[in-house]
């Protein structure tokens, strides 16, 4: 926990994007996370990402939960409108913003125990009813403010700080999302910036809702040998099957990539995600074959990690139904609809009442 | 004045005791009678078209439909009740009972008043055992004449229905041609159906001109008392007031009885909500995975800036208590529609109750009060529903508007809705892009600048000035996280300000005092009907009573003195605890002893007998008229009450 504030002076030699903003006019207050939280490497990483795609912070709606995951909007876009809600209910709050104002950019920043426990429910219907938001799982399989509790994402034999073994068997996220039909399903680790970066900038793109879980190791409760989710255990059975690189809408696919391993995915907004590395035998667009290769690797003792699967953008309306498709809503946000546009007025009520004689 | 001051707590529902089985004198434009038959029969639209024969008779009418939780099979009834006095409340004295289903053809029987009638299906013999030789039986053969002249079981069905309107229009001395003409509406693009349903209506009218001495002495006539009214159910006028409202967002899970009014929303919401070029919606309608997430897309579409609302009932309150917390701490302007039925738990789904009035006004843990409004009918909840809105944004509060299941979803006549085109929303403190742009400090959410408890807000999306987090978590007047005790209780205690304030912006009371008034009749929302026909009855055995409906909580300040200004007070609400009375003795200084309890929470909706009958287990309640004379020669003052 740190108590210094920081400097509002910006140094005038940071870079600037075309909005004209520093990577600093994207940041939040101080964290008072523990020090070397993998949560704030994820937070340095959304700052990053929405620096990178120029998005104005105030078209923001960031959202969380409880817990160590829910603090941590604070912590980025200052100049965002945020909601840290209740516990495992982030979805709901998100949803009904999303309804409401649908041009706001949403990111949901929840945790293990936010999502697969106590927001198991809320989780899985925010995918099904497919809302444009990322939804970020920061995942350390503990619960950290109430001091070390296995949460449901927790492995069989993996140990708690005071040496209890865990017996029940973990809630994946990934597959869940998988099985409930997300449209675009990721796995990182708060130490891979690298990886993580384009991967939150496809996944603030992708239309529709985007899941990415981020492997966060609790360094105070869950950085221990035996704990599936230490810096070590996941450094050592990382395995970055999926190099991703977000591309935006006007830009060539950098050269420096062999073509030859290439593939490329068009999304919705023009964008494109260029898979670099992928094993032969994978095909990130095919949902049960995604599936099943990762329950492979995990098999293996592995963490698969990667932009492991994304949905192309549909061919036609029907398959393009994300919530606002589904509700079949207007363009523009609801809430700019002027009152006179929304209130039928006296003449219509008066004629409607006919069929109450 | 004595007054018995212990608690009468009132569980049951037999209609008072009767005096004598004479056959009643000619009473015209004042009966009730119930159908009872079996539920997924379609015996709703049959008592439907009676409901809306009597209205177009102009004779204010009630339709009171008190239905199984069930989809098929079980026993159903439809309590019809025509008063030329506008005294349609539920009343347990039955004229007649078309009793359509043997399986309770006893409970039927029974429930007659002494003189009345049973109408019953005589294709099969009835069971001797239920002769009753104080009321007039009246058997019609509707199942032959169904077979003979119908053909598919289905319309059999369906026609059997159809069949005893017809009849009743004949003893009733119902107009003809007004049922014909609800039916050629009706059934307007559907010949085929309308001929056997025209059919139906004669086969069972000319049987009872043939068999009967029709009308019966208790009969309608028409009259001229609906003429600027309409028959509406409150959750489809409540629905109705959202549209008016503006109201863009509705998240809701299902539960009986509130579906109903998400159902007309939606209704409307396609009627007059499209983009008439495109079709697509100006509104969205989401339907959630339970009750948690419901009352969370409200709070998170009412923060975006939308004018947000669900739909519940008890159990799905319960559900919605965390949330509710967060919306009156982190000040989230929201609609709740709470149609209460009976509780605890599961409770009776399909009957009503007033069983949730205490939970709704401090719903959530930690110290919470919310601002709840009472309408007393469907003409109240869709006024009362544009009004949540308003006071929603302007105290950026949670509103709860309890209606009951006997408001929600039984036919009332009401006066014509009216809309006035120059109402504008009352958004509240929403601060502009313009203004936000402008401002020259920092915009600090929790701030009371205007010294009323109410601070400004600010919406997502809108000016990188007007940013904060909004947290459930402890806050200081600026918005930032806080778990020091000043500024924690400097935000708690302007909120609790804030609420006390809004006390005289909310419905105030429905008072109406007479001279030489003894006592008061102190009542909540739905009970309305019952105690205003107890106040006239009261007025006819010569004992006068000021009367008041509460309408909102906080407390208006027009009730205290109400209360002051009565000796006795009684309180008459349909819950086992007398909620209503806790919450007077706790939010006033009105002494305890000077309310006085008076209960029914059987299920059924209040009666005045209900009433009449807890008022006489405390006082002297008078003589009927008819009766003074015994009275004068020494009768028990307490008359027929239990």
């Amino acid at each position: 926990m740190s108590y210094i504030k920081k400097p509002r002076v910006h140094h005038p030699g940071l870079t600037r994007n075309r909005l004209g903003l520093t990577r600093r006019d994207y940041e939040g207050t101080m964290s008072t996370l523990c020090a070397g939280c993998g949560h704030d490497s994820i937070t340095a990483a959304i700052i990053e990402a929405f620096w990178e795609l120029e998005i104005a912070p105030h078209e923001v709606a960031k959202t969380s939960g409880i817990g160590c995951s829910g603090k941590t909007p604070t912590y980025f876009l200052k100049e965002a409108h945020g909601f840290n809600g209740v516990h495992g209910r982030m979805p709901s709050i998100t949803t009904g913003a999303h309804a409401a104002n649908r041009e706001l950019v949403c990111i949901g920043v929840s945790g293990d125990g936010d999502s697969l426990s106590i927001g198991m429910g809320q989780f899985a219907h925010v995918v099904r009813r497919n809302v444009d938001m990322l939804y970020i799982i920061e995942n350390n399989g503990v619960y950290g403010l109430t001091k070390g509790q296995f949460s449901a994402s927790a492995d069989v034999g993996s140990t708690a700080k005071r040496g209890q073994v865990n017996r029940e068997h973990p809630i994946d996220s990934v597959l869940l999302g998988l099985n409930l039909g997300a449209g675009f399903v990721a796995r990182s680790f708060s130490g891979d910036k690298e990886q993580l970066v384009p991967i939150i900038k496809a996944g603030l793109r992708h239309r529709g809702f985007a899941l990415i879980d981020v492997i966060s190791p609790c360094v105070t409760f869950n950085d221990h040998r035996g704990s599936t989710k230490s810096y070590q255990y996941t450094r050592d059975n990382y395995n970055q099957l999926v190099y991703a690189d977000f591309v935006p809408p006007a830009e060539e696919i950098a050269t420096s990539i062999e073509a030859g391993d290439m593939r490329s995915v068009q999304m919705h907004d023009g964008s494109r995600i260029a898979f670099r590395k992928v094993p032969e035998d994978y095909d990130p667009t095919d949902r049960d074959q995604v599936y099943s290769y990762i329950r492979g690797r995990q098999r293996a003792g592995e963490v698969a990690t990667g932009l492991l699967y994304v949905e192309p953008a549909p061919r036609n309306a029907v398959d393009a139904v994300d919530f606002h498709g589904i509700q079949g809503t207007v363009d523009e946000p609801l809430t700019t609809y002027p009152f006179e546009e929304l209130c039928p007025g006296a003449e219509k009520l008066e004629k409607l009442q006919k069929r109450f004689q | 004045m004595a007054v018995d001051n212990r608690l009468s707590a009132i569980g049951g529902d037999a209609p008072p005791a009767s005096t004598n089985g004479e056959r009643p004198a000619a009473r015209v434009n004042d009966l009730a009678f119930k159908i009872g038959t079996v539920n997924g029969t379609g015996s709703a639209s049959a008592n439907g078209l009676l409901r809306s024969a009597i209205f177009r008779m102009g004779i204010p009418v009630s339709g009171k439909n008190l239905f199984p939780s069930n989809i098929q099979g079980l026993p159903t009834w439809y309590e019809i009740r025509a008063n030329a006095d506008g005294h349609t409340a539920r009343t347990a004295r039955f004229d007649m009972v078309v009793a359509m289903n043997p399986a309770t053809y006893q409970r039927d029987v029974k429930e007659v008043t002494p003189g009345g009638w049973v109408m019953y299906d005589s294709t099969w013999p009835l069971p001797r055992e239920l002769d009753r030789d104080d009321v007039t039986f009246l058997g019609i053969p509707l199942a032959k004449m169904t077979v003979d002249n119908f053909k598919g079981s289905r319309v059999r069905i369906l026609m059997k229905n159809i069949c005893y309107v017809g009849a009743l229009a004949a003893l009733l001395k119902m107009d003809i041609e007004i049922v014909r003409g609800l039916l050629n509406e009706t059934f307007a693009a559907k010949a085929k159906l309308l001929d056997a349903n025209q059919l139906a209506i004669s086969l069972g009218y000319e049987y009872a001109l043939e068999h009967f001495e029709c009308p019966l002495p208790v009969h309608l006539e028409t009259m001229d008392g609906n003429r600027d009214s309409i028959v509406i159910d409150g959750n489809t006028a409540a629905a109705l007031g959202c549209v008016y409202a503006g109201a863009t967002v509705a998240a809701w899970y299902p539960i009986t009885p509130s579906t109903s009014l998400v159902d007309a929303f939606t209704g409307f919401c396609h009627q007059f909500r499209k983009d008439p070029e495109t079709g697509r919606h100006r509104f969205a309608i989401i339907q959630a995975e339970d009750e948690l997430a419901a009352a969370g897309m409200v709070i998170g579409a009412a923060w975006a800036g939308a004018r947000a609302f669900t739909s519940t009932s008890g159990a799905g309150l319960s559900l919605m208590s965390e949330f509710i917390g967060l919306a009156y701490y982190a000040e989230v302007p929201s609609v709740f529609f709470d149609v209460q039925r009976v509780g605890p738990s599961t409770g009776m789904p399909t009957r009503t109750q007033q069983g949730d009035i205490q939970f709704a006004a401090y719903a959530s843990h930690g110290d919470t009060r919310h601002i709840v409004i009472f309408p007393a009918n469907p003409h109240e909840c869709f006024e009362m529903a544009v009004e949540a809105f308003d006071l929603a944004e302007r105290f950026q509060t949670p509103v709860f508007v309890l209606t009951d299941l006997d408001i929600g979803m039984n036919d009332w006549v009401i006066p014509k809705l009216e809309w006035d085109d120059s109402y504008r929303p009352d958004r509240g403190k929403v601060l502009t892009a313009e203004e936000l742009e402008a401002a020259t400090g920092p915009f600090h959410r929790y701030l009371d600048v205007d010294g009323d408890g109410i601070p400004w807000r600010t919406l997502p999306g809108v000016h990188p000035n007007g940013a904060y987090l909004t947290r459930g978590s402890g806050h200081d007047r600026f918005g930032n996280y806080t778990e020091d005790s000043e500024p924690y209780a400097d935000v708690l205690a302007r909120v609790g300000r804030k609420i006390d304030g809004a006390a005289p912006h909310l419905p105030a009371p429905e008072i109406r005092l007479r001279d030489g008034a003894t006592i008061g009749l102190v009542t909540i929302g739905g009970c309305r009907g019952a105690v205003l026909e107890a106040v006239d009855e009261l007025a006819e055995r010569g004992v006068e009573a000021d009367y008041m409906r509460v309408r909102a909580f906080p407390f208006h300040p027009d009730v205290e003195p109400f209360l002051a200004a009565h000796e006795v007070n009684f309180v008459i609400e349909q819950n086992r605890d007398g909620q209503l009375r806790k919450l007077l003795i706790a939010e006033t200084d009105a002494e305890k002893d000077a309310l006085v309890s008076i209960r029914y929470y059987g299920g059924y909706p209040m009666s005045c007998h209900h009433v009449m009958d807890g008022l006489a287990s405390h006082i002297d309640i008078g003589t009927p008229p008819g009766s003074r004379e015994s009275a004068a020669l020494g009768a028990a003052p307490h008359g027929a009450a239990q």
